[in-house]
């Protein structure tokens, strides 16, 4: 009785559930043990929150900030312009007989992609808690759209890379198609190395504080200010094994013509492949705890 | 089997207590080597170097069936295993053992307005919200409008939401996971929030769902709430389920749980300032008093005072069996200024006829006193039931009171 006097306050239509409703989904709860399945299935049936994520994150990003969407062009640009001045004008930095703007300026764009989608990713589950605990959905969705919002930056900047290429009159070479299998090659490498990042800081908290070294570390470990053909032989195949050689070597294959990364990439390639299949099984095994942990 | 909308079946769920406190909630790297490293050490010096009492089990062999289109509310008090139920049913963290079949959509609504984003819109939220709470794109399209004429925020709907007041923002949040339509509604004290005319329309709502013929599992503080959405209730008690029952019989006995509580809690007070002893309904001097609807009843209580009181206030509180309040009556308006010395004082309240409704009621006492040495005191007293008997004139199911009524109907020539 008291009900109904609340129906009609609520001013809503009773809508009548259709008969033929799709068969009963079920669902069948347990604890898990040990390593679990990738259910990538799943993850394929949540992609409009994948979606929604993702574009929650760009759209947010820059709100309330005087530049805006220039912030993603100042970023690389002006470290463009710090790096051509010490290293390509004062320390004399060889660049593969390219001029040291474009060619860093090239390898900025993928290694910015990858640190910016590593140090979101590498916090995301953490800054998501309360979702994480509200609400059921595959955990790996968070990573991957921190990941994926950063590429909308790494668009807007590449504008930038097209019209220097203009500027120094550098055609595209024959390989520039391979460039979306670098770009995706970058993706899969912040990916990797941010889920695994990601399920380790929801226990330990040190990861946050790593990450900043990381990234640093990393960049002086990677061909952006100098080139990678400052290494011969043997040195370069064991260079590979920082995958971030590979793709940013490849970038400038592609974009400008450099000697091709051959081996070197392939060993890249490969560890990779492999961070990012070991990371998407750690994360899966860990997954379960998050809600308690985080 | 085919009606069984969820399964539950020896259901438990463990903690490591070090897990729960808030503060050393997740362990740092060097926290974790030092122990790895000091773990066989430890395993030297003492056999069980992690002891049982570090280990809570919010949940402990839990199982209940829930039929299809049955609406089944759970209680229980805070750390019981309520939301620990909950957030396993809604895939949220894993059980230690046991298992659920849940045979539907299954959606669930823990808090209002999760992911909600203060920098976007209220249109941006809904299409946000609605995705993060499963529904389709699609489907958030078609029931757009709806969800914001239930919200009352058409003017707003294109201003980030951080600019809403608080009620618009919760009735934005609430109106986005109404419209979710799963055939399985997990709800948990979602009604704990905002005023009492927001609760209401959330309540109208949550019946609505509720008659539709969806399955919903109701968590919520809100006995009224609860008892008039659900036939079935469950009560848990520390993590095991006490009992599964008729609404009325549910609520009874988690009522007498819940009074059992506070005798307890009476042990930590000091003994010494005040204490009260022999709760009762005169005249009789048994532990439960019946009473005619119509019947006059006084109530008695012995209260011992230890110390010098500067001012007190002694409470009288009849509830009824859903922990409404029927009667709050205290000594004295103005009182307060009252002292009173140590020694045993003899306190009776008469009460006239009140004709109550038949059933069950439970009376007890409460004083609120600050001591001459500037203790404050805070004491309730037994609950004493007081079961009223008599037959509800013109069977009345709603109401409080059933007094004797002369009804005069007269043609008016």
């Amino acid at each position: 009785m008291q009900l109904n006097t609340f129906h009609s306050e609520a001013r809503l239509t009773i809508e009548i559930i259709s008969p033929h409703k799709q068969e009963k989904t079920h669902l069948h709860i347990e604890a898990t043990q040990g390593w679990v399945a990738l259910r990538l299935q799943e993850l394929w049936e949540y992609r409009e929150l994948l979606y929604f994520l993702t574009w929650r994150d760009i759209k947010v990003r820059y709100k309330q900030t005087v530049f805006g969407v220039a912030w993603a062009v100042i970023q690389p640009f002006f470290t463009m312009i710090v790096f051509s001045l010490f290293f390509g004008k004062l320390a004399k930095v060889p660049s593969d007989d390219l001029p040291y703007p474009i060619f860093s300026y090239a390898a900025l764009l993928p290694w910015n992609l990858f640190a910016s989608s590593l140090g979101q990713s590498a916090n995301s589950l953490v800054n998501s808690a309360n979702l994480i605990k509200k609400i059921y959905f595959p955990r790996l969705v968070i990573p991957l759209s921190s990941v994926l919002s950063g590429t909308v930056d790494f668009a807007i900047a590449f504008t930038i890379l097209l019209g220097m290429m203009i500027y120094y009159g550098i055609r595209p070479t024959s390989t520039v198609w391979l460039l979306p299998f670098f770009l995706l090659l970058t993706l899969i490498t912040a990916l990797g190395v941010g889920v695994w990042l990601s399920a380790l800081n929801v226990e330990f908290r040190d990861v946050r504080y790593v990450v900043p070294f990381l990234i640093q570390f990393w960049l002086f470990a990677t061909p952006v200010a100098y080139p990678s053909s400052l290494l011969t032989g043997g040195w370069r195949i064991l260079y590979g094994l920082n995958p971030m050689t590979g793709v940013v070597e490849g970038f400038r294959w592609a974009l400008l013509g450099t000697q091709p990364p051959s081996a070197m990439l392939g060993v890249s390639a490969f560890i990779s492949l492999a961070i990012f299949v070991s990371g998407v099984l750690y994360f899966r095994r860990m997954e379960k705890g998050f809600a308690d942990l985080v | 089997m085919s009606n069984v909308a969820i399964h539950v079946e020896h259901l438990s769920k463990k903690y490591r207590l070090g897990q729960r406190q808030s503060d050393s909630k997740y362990r740092t790297l060097s926290e974790s080597l030092l122990e790895w490293v000091s773990a066989p050490w430890r395993r030297l010096s003492r056999k069980d170097h992690r002891p049982s009492e570090n280990i809570i089990w919010a949940l402990k062999d839990i199982s209940f069936d829930v039929q299809q289109g049955e609406v089944m509310g759970i209680i229980g008090r805070n750390g019981a295993g309520k939301s620990t139920l909950l957030k396993i049913l809604s895939r949220i963290t894993e059980p230690t053992a046991g298992s659920v079949d849940l045979y539907g959509r299954v959606g669930s609504l823990l808090e209002v307005g999760t992911g909600f984003h203060p920098e976007l819109t209220g249109r941006e939220n809904i299409y946000l919200n609605g995705a993060i709470l499963g529904m389709k794109r699609t489907e958030i399209e078609r029931k757009f409008d709806e969800i914001v004429d239930f919200a009352e925020v058409e003017r707003f709907i294109d201003t980030p939401v951080k600019h809403y007041s608080s009620g618009m923002y919760l009735r934005l949040a609430f109106a986005v996971a109404a419209h979710l339509e799963p055939d399985i509604l997990l709800v948990d004290e979602v009604l704990a929030v905002g005023d009492a005319q927001f609760q209401k329309k959330c309540l109208g709502k949550m019946g609505q769902v509720a008659q539709q013929g969806r399955t919903v599992l109701f968590v919520s503080h809100n006995l009224a709430a609860i008892s008039s959405m659900c036939k079935t209730i469950i009560v848990l008690e520390s993590g095991r389920l006490k009992l599964k029952g008729p609404t009325a019989q549910a609520i009874d006995y988690y009522q007498s749980t819940l009074n059992a509580q506070e005798d307890e809690s009476n042990d930590f007070l000091p003994r010494s300032a005040a204490r009260f002893r022999n709760p009762m309904i005169a005249p009789d001097h048994q532990a439960e008093t019946s009473i005619q609807s119509g019947e006059p009843f006084s109530a008695c209580i012995d209260l011992i005072v230890g110390k010098e009181f500067v001012g007190y206030d002694l409470f009288c509180i009849l509830m009824d069996s859903l922990g409404n309040i029927v009667v709050h009556a205290h000594t004295d308006n103005r009182s307060f200024h009252h002292a009173l010395a140590p020694g045993a004082l003899k306190v009776k309240v008469s009460f006239p006829s009140l004709w109550l409704k038949p059933g069950l009621y439970s009376l007890h006492f409460k004083l609120i006193g600050a001591a001459l040495d500037g203790e404050k005191i805070r004491l309730l007293s037994d609950h004493v039931p007081l079961s009223v008997s008599g037959e509800a004139a013109g069977e009345a199911l709603l109401g409080v009171l059933t007094p004797p009524l002369q009804w005069a109907i007269h043609t008016t020539d």
